[in-house]
């Protein structure tokens, strides 16, 4: 064997078990359990907070509320819709900081301002300018809650 | 019979009955879209499906995505956003998405131009065979086993090369994180049986997700029942988010 | 996020949301660059060794040696790139096969280890060891720790010598295709950029690679010259200017054909790409890259390839040659990797990019990294003297 090859190739050796002892020691330990990935990145993801609580929790306490929306056009809305997310006020009823109410143009006209683009038959649309320009807001004639009734 | 035409009548048997049995193995199977099921069958294999016709462009499931899953509120990063798509009469494609549609749209294009025009949300498409997984160098992003297209924010290194990979720009890098962000359609959420916060807060229902395996489920019929297309099919990427009503403009 | 508000203000027609900013800057141009020049200065080496080209003979250790000092620079702008750069060893730990960049590292290691450090190793032991018996100081450790211990000078271990170099060349040559080739592959085979996503990718960064590479060589050599005041070997730039006419008729000719096939098929991107190639890249590609980078230099070794005038005036335009090539090949990285990031996967607008000034993915750090590898090369030359070998 020639004399640069006596070196070279136990140096070599040296090199590659110095990386699989490294490998060992830097691969997490999930990694590759369901795939080519870290399997526990998916407990980690799951365990995410959660910020919207959804309409069945809202209703649990806000029953009176609840009953109300169902009797009329807004009834398949979501409360958070308007409300804001409200996960955290649902475990501790004193956050309120992320709780909306408004009732302004600017907000209903979000999904009920005329748009070209919005189909008629899938919600009813009004010019928000031009509407009763003599009241301020909306929910000065509309009940959120219950829009078809108005208040005069 | 001269050996030279023995041979070659030889040969053609022999390559005949090799197709005729090979062809008897495994019938024909074009799969072209987004066939596909868990490796592990007790797994839903989630799928997506959005109604244009029932979206009124209020952007509240924009807005419900970065509030729900803490998302930075600078008009530059965004898991779901919707475009308006404005057809003028003169043929030519408007496209415009304020803040990804967040504070909702105003009419832009006077309405005397507009031949046609309409909403279309967009969100991760959820590929089964997904272009960005595919590019990760170190194994950071992933399918994960119920065809949810995740990222490990421990492991992911900021190459950006998902982020290039991704023909519907759905992914971006988090500005304070330096790891690659997207949609995970809530996989927080959906794990505990609530919905995404975009379908969540949906006032039309025009988003929708599900079990694409589950034949009693809303997707399954939804799929049925509509004429659906996804976006981008020459790239086969297998997108799991199917689209009632997409117009041939969209991109 | 300032810099993004002013992008935004600058947004042509429609983008998707997320793409207003581009993901990849100057330190992805500055890295196909640099390690194309490297592979195409191995294989300008690799020339002489393996094809018996001997006219090249004065430059085969330059060569070498500019390669390494690239070589060892390469990967910094790549790391120095990354969201977690501490990270990056992740691409050794677990790579995921499926990813072309994820080849990254082990080509990297095997190519810089296997092949290129071998080979100067190979080449230069003979005088290492005896440098590291006639020097003092700190160079006489140095090459007492290079010998590696193996100080036998005797004919038969120098014949060894000679036939393990001349065996790692033989492999460095498809390795060098595979460091730079991995490159072009890892754009083209994106399939959700059409700019990017075509299968002559791959072999038109090579060949540009080649290009700028034998061009380094040919500017190298004569400012090393110049340096040390010592003459020219005609023949052997000569030689060296044909095969970089060669290989840039071969460069030219496939990337026009790529350009040509794209406008003929005229496919759904095309018209957003001419917009991007006659707009926002119409310096960088047509005058740069194109008519300076490439027309040019091709005009004048090409008149050379008719009729030689004298060494007074063929000099300064080998010299011109060889600067325009370099400056052209470098917009060639930008054009691929910035243009393709400049238009919207909507195909209905464009976003807006301006090379920031300081910072990490500024000029000026760009800059540092490209003088970087000049540094190490005065260094190597300083250690390793190719004009002070032992005649053979």
């Amino acid at each position: 064997m020639p004399v640069q090859l006596k070196t070279l190739i136990p140096l070599f050796a040296v090199f590659i078990i110095l990386f699989l002892v490294a490998r060992h020691f830097l691969i997490p330990d999930s990694f590759g359990k369901y795939g080519h990935y870290r399997a526990d990145a998916i407990d980690e993801i799951a365990a995410l907070p959660i910020n919207y609580a959804g309409k069945a929790v809202c209703v649990d306490c806000h029953d009176v509320e609840g009953e109300k929306l169902a009797s009329d056009m807004h009834a398949t809305l979501n409360c958070e819709l308007c409300h804001g997310p409200n996960a955290k006020h649902a475990d501790d009823y004193e956050i309120k900081e992320f709780l909306i109410k408004d009732g302004s143009r600017e907000f209903c006209g979000r999904c009920h301002s005329l748009n070209p683009a919005r189909k008629i038959e899938v919600i009813s649309q009004i010019d928000i300018k031009e509407h009763h320009p003599e009241k301020e807001k909306c929910i000065d004639c509309h009940n959120p809650h219950a829009v078809t009734e108005l208040t005069e | 019979m001269n050996s030279t035409r023995r041979n070659f009548i030889k040969k053609s048997a022999a390559l005949a009955g090799t197709i005729l049995a090979t062809s008897a193995l495994e019938p024909f199977t074009a799969i072209i879209f987004a066939a596909g099921e868990p490796d592990d069958p007790t797994k839903p294999w989630y799928g997506i499906g959005i109604d244009i016709e029932k979206c009124i462009g209020c952007g509240m499931c924009a807005k419900a995505c970065k509030l729900e899953n803490n998302v930075s509120q600078e008009p530059f990063y965004f898991r779901s956003w919707v475009e308006q798509y404005t057809i003028k009469n003169d043929g030519t494609i408007h496209v415009e998405s304020p803040n990804g549609g967040i504070d909702g749209f105003k009419q832009t294009v006077p309405e005397e131009e507009i031949y046609k025009t309409f909403f279309v949300p967009k969100m991760c498409n959820h590929c089964a065979k997904s272009p960005c997984t595919q590019v990760c160098p170190v194994g950071a992003t992933f399918e994960s086993p119920e065809g949810i297209a995740l990222v490990d924010e421990k492991y992911c290194m900021g190459c950006s090369y998902c982020i290039q990979a991704c023909p519907y720009g759905c992914r971006y890098l988090h500005p304070e994180k330096k790891t690659a962000d997207k949609c995970t359609l809530c996989y927080h959420r959906i794990t505990k049986g609530l919905e995404p916060a975009c379908m969540e807060i949906c006032p039309t229902h025009a988003r929708i997700y599900g079990d694409l395996n589950d034949s009693e489920g809303e997707l399954y019929k939804f799929l049925k029942e509509h004429n659906c297309q996804v976006l981008k099919p020459h790239l086969n990427t297998g997108s799991k988010l199917s689209y009632n009503g997409l117009s041939s403009e969209v991109r | 996020m300032e810099h993004l508000y002013d992008i935004l203000k600058h947004v042509d027609g429609y983008i998707y949301p997320n793409e207003i900013a581009l993901q990849w800057g100057i330190l992805i141009v500055l890295y196909p660059y640099i390690t194309g020049l490297v592979a195409g200065a191995f294989i300008l080496a690799s020339l002489e060794r393996v094809f018996k080209v001997k006219v090249l003979r004065p430059t085969y250790h330059l060569a070498l040696l500019t390669a390494l000092a690239f070589l060892l620079v390469a990967g910094l702008p790549l790391i120095s790139h990354l969201g977690h750069p501490t990270r990056a060893y992740e691409i050794l730990m677990t790579p995921h096969f499926s990813s072309a960049m994820a080849i990254f590292g082990f080509v990297y290691l095997w190519y810089l280890m296997a092949v290129l450090l071998l080979e100067i190793w190979f080449d230069y032991r003979r005088d290492i060891v005896i440098w590291s018996q006639q020097s003092t100081g700190i160079k006489r450790i140095l090459y007492k720790i290079l010998t590696l211990g193996v100080t036998d000078i005797s004919p038969k271990a120098l014949e060894w010598d000679e036939k393990l170099g001349y065996i790692i060349t033989v492999i460095g040559v498809p390795s060098a295709f595979l460091l730079h080739g991995y490159v072009g592959f890892i754009f083209g085979s994106i399939k959700a950029n059409p700019w990017w996503s075509t299968v002559m990718m791959p072999v038109i960064f090579l060949l540009s690679a080649m290009v700028s590479g034998i061009a380094l060589v040919m500017f190298m050599y004569m400012v090393i010259s110049r340096i040390r005041k010592v003459k020219i070997d005609m023949p052997a730039l000569d030689e060296i200017g044909k095969f970089l006419f060669l290989v840039l008729i071969l460069d030219f000719t496939l990337e026009s054909l790529d350009q040509v096939h794209r406008i003929y098929e005229a496919e759904e991107s095309f018209e957003i790409l001419h917009l991007l190639v006659t707009g926002k890249l119409t310096y960088t590609l047509l005058i740069f890259q194109g008519l300076m980078g490439t027309v040019i230099p091709l005009l004048i070794l090409g008149f050379f390839r008719i009729s030689l005038p004298k060494e007074k005036i063929r000099k300064p335009l080998y010299f011109l040659a060889s600067s325009l090539v370099l400056f052209g090949v470098f917009f060639m990285r930008w054009n691929v990797v910035i243009g393709g990031q400049l238009f919207s996967k909507s195909f209905l607008g464009f976003t807006s990019f301006k090379l920031g000034m300081v910072g990490l993915e500024g000029f000026w750090m760009a800059l540092f990294w490209m003088i970087l590898p000049f540094l190490i090369l005065s260094f190597l030359l300083w250690l390793l003297p190719p004009w002070k070998k032992q005649l053979e």
